[in-house]
């Protein structure tokens, strides 16, 4: 079964030639079906493969050669797949939380005019997010990763002509997105070119072998130049600013892309690369303190947030800030645990968020609420989400955020301390977000009227999260630890805590929770010293609302200056310095032409007598040289 | 079939004559299409001496005296280089054709017959062992060209023709006293055996003299920062087909003189005189990446795009190891490929709109959608998005560049970041956004026909075929590339 690999990326490839060729032909219908069966088959493959993918103790995973892609002297890259564990564990969620989605989206997107070529960048999303886990080099990786790139750029953008008060221009947004990834990129470009030249290969087994071998290498300078990789397409800082504004893309892509998959692919490239990081504290701090920062800052501007959408962006900004803390802390396995729970119900808080928007067109919470009554089913999912994100007991979310946070303890009592009270935030902005859109009463009447249920296409997907979101922590259960040993292979044994810590680290956890959630129900039933708090918190609520003045120093310092720069290189360096040489020096010559055609009576000979005159006394010049 | 190589000069320069002479358009038109086709089927013969190419030989020589009492003589012969570089310029010749067939109708008798004339200069300069030979094309190239400009161009093509005219002469004029110089110095005219002897044989002044007077002529052809000027105004103003010879071709002649008769020939001054190349690459990526970006003028931004992407190429050879100059080389192809591309998706807009302003436009992608995809992958190419072809190159330079500097490559990459930044600020600025002019709306704009999709798929079809399986020519290049480098 193994060796059919290839056939993953086929079945994806397969259904965008398929629509694209054929797309107008078909119909709606055919080409919906044709875009998520594929997918749909891509996770049934994936997971007949599973049995002999996860009981294998070969820890180096199976390598599908395809063909030999550059021979360059030395340099050798292959097309060619692993599977392994890790990059198996990562196919079964971008297939399957994929498929879930493609069939929402069929829903989501009815009536849409580009409907067609909305599936088609959607399988041409999962072909690239395939090929990126499934690589077997960092070039081959990278393929993808530029490529979800791109297909984000398409989605985000995908309605290129639209705009609104809160996005701008939707195609700005899918600019900036593709741009700020590039900067990452380059981390990359950059990270593979010193590894090739000490190591002699991008294959990951072999240049894992020479760290084994005890190759020297700066692992430091490595791991950070993958950290802006990582910093770029897991939106960590100062590289998180594309991500709030990729919200402009239909809400399917949000949850599939911005949520769920492509950008936990920096999460990937850590784990695939942990022996890098355990060779460099330093890097590995760094890491630790961009990844809580991160988680921290991101949840402040996630509780000031008006709109629901934009709640659950900086939401995942900040939870991807857990899993780099995870991973940066040594926890490789726990940080793609907490990327798999995490998919499962930030997968679910925005697909209830679009049947929200579905229904009603705003996603504005100061105009929305009540909607429980109407939207029952939605709202019970959108519960289930919240109580996984803020990490309430039993549920997903709990266990393995838990698990980074133990992590951590380990490493810092003060990365903890930071790690805990995001936790608290995390909670509060979660349950702020249910109570304001589905709690109380609808504060717009208008909109309320027309709400409906959305249909069985958009629910059955919803559902199926729920149910994922409520169990998968099961799949790492304390003690259990599934996953981590199914993982063991690939990243290296991690030994858990000691087991009474774990325990009271897990109550604290618990109680910050509940208090997040205590904290929301005291706000909303008015209680009165809930607004001295409030009236403390104000210079941070100040500073959230204004996104910490991140984007006001892009926006209003660096872009300015490099359009600056350009208008004075063009007009400046270019038209006069350049030119004026130019244009002066021609000017030059044809005074002394004309000087000369007194002489000469015509140009031809002037020119034919100045070029002899001229070339012989160079000639000399070299003679003399020899 | 020693006589492949005159064939592929004679073919076109014979059809040049007949076009010229031919009565109407209808028979004009078929036969510059008929005629540049075989000369490209012709060319894919240069690929039958596959092992040779392989093994890094030179193949198909052919030799005839000329004037034999100094040494001239007519020697053509092809590598691994060369073989790409005219297969390039085989291969986009009946795309500009094709283009000039549908859209020029003033005296395109002389405009085909100086097209053809193009194509037989290129290729001379690509084949020829002779270093007067070499000259002669290199210069030849020019008449054409002027013509081109001065006679088809737009409103300031007068000034644009002269100024490219001037720059390149002065730039040549130098090299001409250098060959002069190695013949007295080596008594022959014989590039190989040249680059055998000159280098234990010449002083140092004399390369020093020699390699400036050689990287001259050809930085100002590249162009390399900052004799770059020329460029955005013979571009703006040549026609579609001008521009895409001028961007697909005619710029590598630069390089690959850098690295045909610059490297070999005076390799110690090369090697002192590399770190100024990088530099001056490193601004030029930069630079022409910054200014493009502000550009007005569809046309000048791709120009200006040029300057950046031809100092990639730059930067590969100045670096001198088989990744980045192998790089190069391919990114030679790319680089003719993705911006001929370009020049022709410009084209085919200014041929409806007659503008080439990016105000004039926006929202494209709803009245044209086959237009605005296929741009979106030409722009992809130029970009360097790995799975097409601009990717590798781009990608092995760097790699190339770092086993030297690693701080040359940081800089280069930044190349990367303003590459997405102005192509796609482009696109954005054509394709997306609301329709603002009732020219370009739904029913109005007419999307890409079946003739003018025959000259763009083929271009996007060999982006995907070079960006995936790039050994394709990389196992003719790299050996020509390692037996080149000292």
């Amino acid at each position: 079964m193994i060796s059919l690999a290839w056939l993953l990326l086929l079945l994806p490839l397969a259904g965008m030639l398929i629509n694209l060729v054929l797309g107008r032909v078909i119909g709606r219908r055919a080409t919906a079906v044709v875009a998520s069966g594929t997918v749909g088959g891509a996770f049934l493959l994936a997971l007949s493969m599973a049995p002999a993918v996860f009981g294998s103790h070969d820890h180096h995973g199976a390598t599908i050669h395809l063909w030999n892609w550059i021979d360059m002297g030395s340099l050798h890259v292959p097309m060619a797949l692993l599977v392994d564990p890790l990059s198996l564990t990562m196919v079964l969620v971008v297939t399957g939380v994929g498929f879930l989605i493609h069939v929402y989206a069929i829903g989501y997107m009815e009536g849409d005019e580009r409907f067609n070529r909305f599936f088609l960048y959607l399988n041409l999303f999962i072909l690239a997010m395939l090929l990126l886990v499934l690589g077997d080099s960092f070039l081959t990786l990278f393929i993808g990763w530029e490529g979800v790139g791109l297909a984000s750029f398409l989605l985000i953008g995908f309605w290129f002509d639209r705009e609104d008060d809160l996005y701008g221009s939707f195609a700005d947004c899918g600019k900036k997105a593709f741009i700020v990834n590039r900067i990452g990129d380059v981390g990359m470009i950059l990270a593979m070119a010193l590894i090739w030249s000490i190591v002699g290969s991008l294959e990951f087994n072999e240049v894992f072998h020479a760290l084994e071998a005890g190759i020297t290498i700066p692992a430091t300078a490595v791991c950070l130049l993958l950290l802006l990789a990582v910093a770029g397409k897991s939106a960590q800082f100062p590289l998180y600013v594309w991500l709030p504004d990729a919200m402009a893309g239909p809400t399917p892509v949000s949850a599939l892309i911005h949520a769920a998959t492509m950008v936990t692919a920096g999460i990937y490239l850590m784990a695939r690369t942990h022996a890098f990081w355990e060779l460099s504290a330093t890097a590995s701090t760094t890491a630790a303190w961009v990844g809580v920062g991160t988680a921290f800052v991101a949840g402040t501007m996630a509780l000031v947030q008006h709109d629901l959408k934009k709640v659950l962006a900086y939401s995942t900004v900040s939870q991807l800030g857990y899993m780099v803390l995870g991973a940066a802390t040594g926890a490789f396995a726990l940080a793609i645990f907490h990327l798999v729970t995490h998919a499962f119900f930030k997968a679910l808080l925005f697909l209830s968020a679009g049947s929200v928007q579905h229904a009603t067109h705003e996603l504005d919470m100061r105009k929305l609420g009540g909607l429980q009554q109407k939207m029952p089913g939605t709202a019970r999912c959108f519960l289930i989400g919240v109580l996984a994100l803020a990490g309430i007991p039993i549920f997903s979310g709990f266990f393995s955020k838990d698990a980074i946070l133990l992590s951590a303890f380990g490493k810092s009592p003060l990365l903890y301390a930071v790690g805990l009270i995001t936790a608290l935030i995390t909670s509060v902005y979660a349950f702020r977000a249910w109570w304001l859109t589905f709690n109380g009463t609808p504060r717009d009447q208008e909109i309320h009227s027309h709400v409906h249920e959305s249909g069985a296409l958009m629910m059955v997907p919803l559902w199926i999260l729920a149910g994922l979101a409520f169990v998968g922590g099961g799949l790492n259960l304390p003690v259990a630890l599934t996953l981590e040993r199914a993982l063991e292979g690939v990243l290296g044994h991690h030994t858990p805590p000691p087991l009474q810590l774990e325990i009271s680290l897990l109550a604290v956890s618990a109680v910050v929770a509940v208090t997040g959630w205590w904290l929301i129900r005291s706000t909303y039933h008015h209680a009165g010293w809930i607004d001295s708090v409030k009236a403390t918190m104000k210079p941070l609520t100040k500073t959230a609302r204004n996104r910490w003045y991140l984007d006001t120093l892009y926006d209003d310092g660096l872009v300015p200056t490099l359009h600056a720069a350009s208008q004075w290189f063009t007009n400046v360096v270019d038209r006069i310095l350049i030119d004026g040489i130019v244009n002066g020096s021609a000017q030059l010559a044809m005074n002394i032409s004309r000087q000369a055609r007194r002489v000469n009576n015509g140009q031809v000979p002037t020119y034919a007598l100045s070029l002899f005159v001229g070339a012989t006394v160079l000639v000399v010049v070299f003679w003399l040289a020899v | 079939m020693d006589f492949l190589l005159p064939l592929l000069l004679l073919l076109p320069l014979a059809g040049a004559v007949v076009v010229a002479l031919l009565g109407s358009d209808g028979p004009r038109k078929a036969l510059a299409m008929l005629v540049s086709l075989a000369t490209f089927g012709a060319s894919l013969g240069l690929l039958q001496n596959g092992s040779a190419l392989t093994a890094g030989e030179a193949v198909l020589a052919f030799q005839r005296p000329w004037f034999p009492e100094v040494g001239l003589s007519l020697h053509l012969a092809a590598d691994g280089i060369s073989v790409w570089l005219v297969l390039l310029t085989t291969f986009i010749m009946p795309i500009a054709i094709g283009f000039s067939n549908r859209f020029v109708s003033d005296r395109l008798g002389q405009h085909l017959a100086l097209l053809l004339l193009m194509e037989t200069a290129m290729v001379g300069v690509f084949l020829a062992q002779d270093l007067v030979l070499f000259y002669t094309f290199f210069e030849f190239t020019l008449i054409p060209m002027y013509f081109l400009i001065g006679q088809w161009g737009s409103e300031n093509r007068v000034y644009a023709a002269l100024k490219f005219v001037m720059y390149t002469l002065l730039g040549s004029a130098l090299m001409l006293v250098a060959i002069v110089a190695i013949f007295v110095q080596t008594g022959t005219f014989s590039i190989p055996e040249i680059a055998a002897t000159l280098p234990a044989t010449a002083g140092s002044t004399f390369q020093v003299l020699g390699f400036l007077a050689f990287a001259l002529a050809f930085a100002v052809k590249i162009p390399l920062f900052p004799f770059h000027t020329w460029l955005p105004d013979a571009h703006v103003q040549a026609p579609t087909a001008g521009s895409i010879i001028l961007a697909g071709v005619l710029l590598k002649m630069g390089t690959y003189g850098l690295l045909r008769l610059a490297m070999p020939f005076f390799p110690e001054a090369f090697a002192s005189y590399a770190p100024l190349l990088i530099v001056l690459s490193l601004i030029g990526i930069v630079y022409g990446a910054l200014v493009a970006l502000k550009q007005q003028d569809v046309k000048s931004l791709v120009a200006y795009s040029s300057v950046s992407h031809m100092g990639f190429i730059v930067l590969g050879l100045a670096v001198a190891n088989t990744q980045a100059v192998s790089g190069a080389v391919l990114q030679m192809v790319n680089h003719g490929l993705s911006t001929g591309a370009l020049f022709l998706m410009v084209g085919l807009l200014y041929e409806r709109r007659h503008t080439r302003l990016f105000s004039e436009f926006g929202g494209l992608w709803k009245s044209v959608p086959v237009y605005c995809g296929l741009l979106l992958i030409t722009a992809l190419s130029s970009v360097g998005l790995p799975s097409l072809n601009g990717f590798v190159g781009e990608f092995t330079i760097l790699l190339g560049a770092w086993q030297v500097s690693p701080a040359a490559a940081a800089v280069a990459s930044t190349g990367v970041i303003l590459a997405a930044w102005y192509l796609l600020t482009a696109f954005r600025k054509l394709a997306q956004g609301e329709i603002r002019h009732q020219e370009n709306e739904v029913g109005v704009l007419p999307d890409l026909q079946r003739s003018e999709l025959m000259m763009i798929v083929p271009l996007v079809v060999m982006f995907f075929v070079i960006g995936l399986y790039p050994n394709l020519l990389l196992d003719h290049i790299v050996p020509a590339v390692e037996i080149l480098l000292p």
